[in-house]
């Protein structure tokens, strides 16, 4: 048997060539693998490191241990802050969906003057970086005597997040099969019925997308919210002062808490939507 | 509900609008009031009016130059490195991840999740020197004693080109994955060759995704000074950091609003050349 086996013409590919062409085939698939190890290697330390038994600085591994997991508000102050980031994020998220929707709404479906202006508008925001975003509101909660904290920051979260908000549900609008909306109509629905029934169903993916994107913008902003929260402390804040002298291990759990959940969100809305489409 | 239709656009942004113009055009209208005020005579810190000081401007950019440059000129790397990084990332999952393509896209933007400041800070770990890589390095004489990672412009710049890649794929991968087969193989049906068909039909058609995340990155990075001031030393200080340590440690409101405005006037001329040149309007 295996005579025959070496008798057969296959092997004649000398075997660097072999190897160069498998190389060539896979690039793709080997520079993916090296892009995507690139991505997590800080997620899989940060991962890692929630379970040293570090005691305060989180520098060097010490042991493995539950107990961080265990008492994720064992840090002083770590527990209010995230407290604080996910109130100002929940209220950024709910204020520039609404708004933002509106606007999507109106630039996507409606001719009207004013209408480049408007694209115009939504796209400064975008442009001007966060710490000019930051310092001009500080500036103007200055002049008007409000002292900065918790709502001056949710204004600030809300102002960066509109324009994402509107960039998202616009493109999902924009995606619509216009003749689903012509088949309702014909079919004696009136005009707000139709967009009940057909056009905000339709739009819904493309809102709570939206909606994910600004809570996640805003939950981990820290220029602006450093500009605008005086001393209220809000995570990425704490990790930034926290950062100078060693981060607690809590501050990974939460991290890595933060991670997995928001897989598990967008891996559910992917079943959702898979489920739908059948 | 009788609304004459033409009123509706207006019905839908005026809450918008009313709210953007009130804490967007106004700040910066505020803003720009602030930079030409002067320190009172006399007065406490903190303590400003306005005297049309145009000078100021020149004044903080002249002070400042070397930030300035600095800050463009990482930017504009981090920029580059992430394009190079991204593209075939997004080619990648667009055109040869078939039934997995959902799940890279989840894991492109994954990383978001764990606080960006987390994540910068674990690769200040990860590159210091209490970390294994550098200790391993020094002991197969790969680097040398002094020669450090962090605290050095490459961290400055590889922390904002990691920070802001998911910025750049998502936006690559959507024009990419726009793309109609179709011209891809009547482009190999005209005899172009892998690389000609690349060069001359999958580039022009994914420049809309190129251009938007190129100023997704760029814009941020520009701005950014967490990474300068995480990863970097007093040497790679950027205009960022300027102008926070002018608005909180020095209390200096007039050159830190002069410092924004330049940077956001420098920020928006090269965009707006930028998208000139690319030639793509339809960006938002």
């Amino acid at each position: 048997m295996s005579t025959k086996v070496k008798e057969a013409p296959i092997p004649t590919i000398p075997l660097n060539a072999r190897l160069s062409r498998w190389f060539g085939r896979n690039l793709l698939r080997i520079y993916m693998f090296f892009g995507f190890s690139y991505l997590f290697i800080p997620v899989a330390y940060t991962f890692a490191f929630s379970f040293n038994d570090s005691g305060k600085s989180n520098l060097i591994w010490k042991g493995f241990t539950f107990s961080n997991w265990q008492n994720p508000c064992g840090a002083p102050q770590i527990c209010e802050a995230l407290g604080n980031s996910i109130k100002i994020g929940f209220l950024a998220t709910v204020f520039s969906t609404i708004l933002g929707t509106m606007i999507a709404f109106a630039i996507a479906r409606y001719k009207f003057a004013g209408r480049s202006s408007s694209n115009l508008l939504i796209f400064l925001p975008m442009a001007t970086p966060e710490i000019v975003l930051g310092a001009s509101l500080l500036s103007l909660f200055l002049v008007f005597k409000v002292n900065p904290g918790f709502w001056p920051t949710v204004i600030a979260h809300v102002v960066f997040c509109i324009s994402f908000v509107v960039v998202t549900v616009k493109a999902r609008i924009a995606s619509l099969d216009p003749r689903l909306e012509q088949a309702a109509m014909d079919l004696y629905a009136n005009e707000v019925e139709t967009f009940r029934r057909v056009t905000l169903p339709l739009v819904a993916p493309g809102i709570a997308a939206a909606a994910l994107l600004a809570f996640s913008l805003s939950f981990d902003d820290f220029i602006i919210t450093n500009f605008n929260s005086g001393t209220m402390t809000t995570f990425p804040k704490f990790v930034y002062v926290s950062a100078a002298r060693g981060i607690p291990a809590q501050a990974n759990v939460i991290g890595s808490s933060m991670f997995f959940l928001a897989l598990a969100i967008v891996i559910a809305g992917q079943l959702v939507n898979r489920k739908k489409a059948r | 509900m009788t609304l004459p239709k033409v009123r509706v656009p207006y019905l839908l942004l005026f809450p918008g609008f009313a709210f953007l113009f009130t804490f967007f055009i106004l700040p910066i209208m505020n803003l720009a009031q602030t930079s030409t005020q002067t320190a009172i005579v006399g007065g406490d810190t903190g303590q400003y009016e306005q005297s049309f000081a145009f000078s100021n401007y020149i004044d903080a950019f002249l002070e400042n130059r070397e930030q300035f440059y600095r800050s463009f000129i990482y930017a504009s790397l981090a920029t580059i490195f992430a394009l190079a990084i991204a593209y075939p990332l997004a080619y990648a999952i667009a055109f040869k991840s078939g039934k997995f393509k959902n799940i890279l896209l989840v894991l492109v933007v994954a990383p978001f999740f764990t606080s960006f400041l987390l994540r910068t800070v674990a690769w200040k770990q990860i590159l210091g020197e209490e970390g294994f890589l550098v200790p391993t390095l020094r002991s197969l004489n790969l680097m040398g004693e002094q020669t450090t990672i962090t605290s050095t412009a490459v961290a400055v710049v590889a922390g904002m080109t990691y920070n802001f890649l998911p910025f750049m794929t998502l936006p690559l991968y959507a024009s990419l994955e726009r793309i109609d087969p179709r011209t891809i193989e009547a482009s190999g049906d005209l005899y172009a060759n892998a690389i000609t068909t690349f060069r001359k039909v999958t580039v022009p058609l994914s420049m809309p995704g190129v251009v938007a995340g190129t100023l997704l990155t760029f814009i941020p990075a520009a701005g950014d000074y967490v990474n300068a001031s995480i990863l970097g030393s007093p040497n790679t200080k950027m205009i960022g950091n300027v102008i926070e340590s002018r608005y909180f440690k020095i209390v200096d409101y007039p050159t830190a609003a002069a410092l924004s405005f330049t940077l956001m006037a420098a920020i928006l001329i090269l965009v707006t050349l930028y998208i000139r040149k690319a030639g793509t309007d339809e960006l938002v």
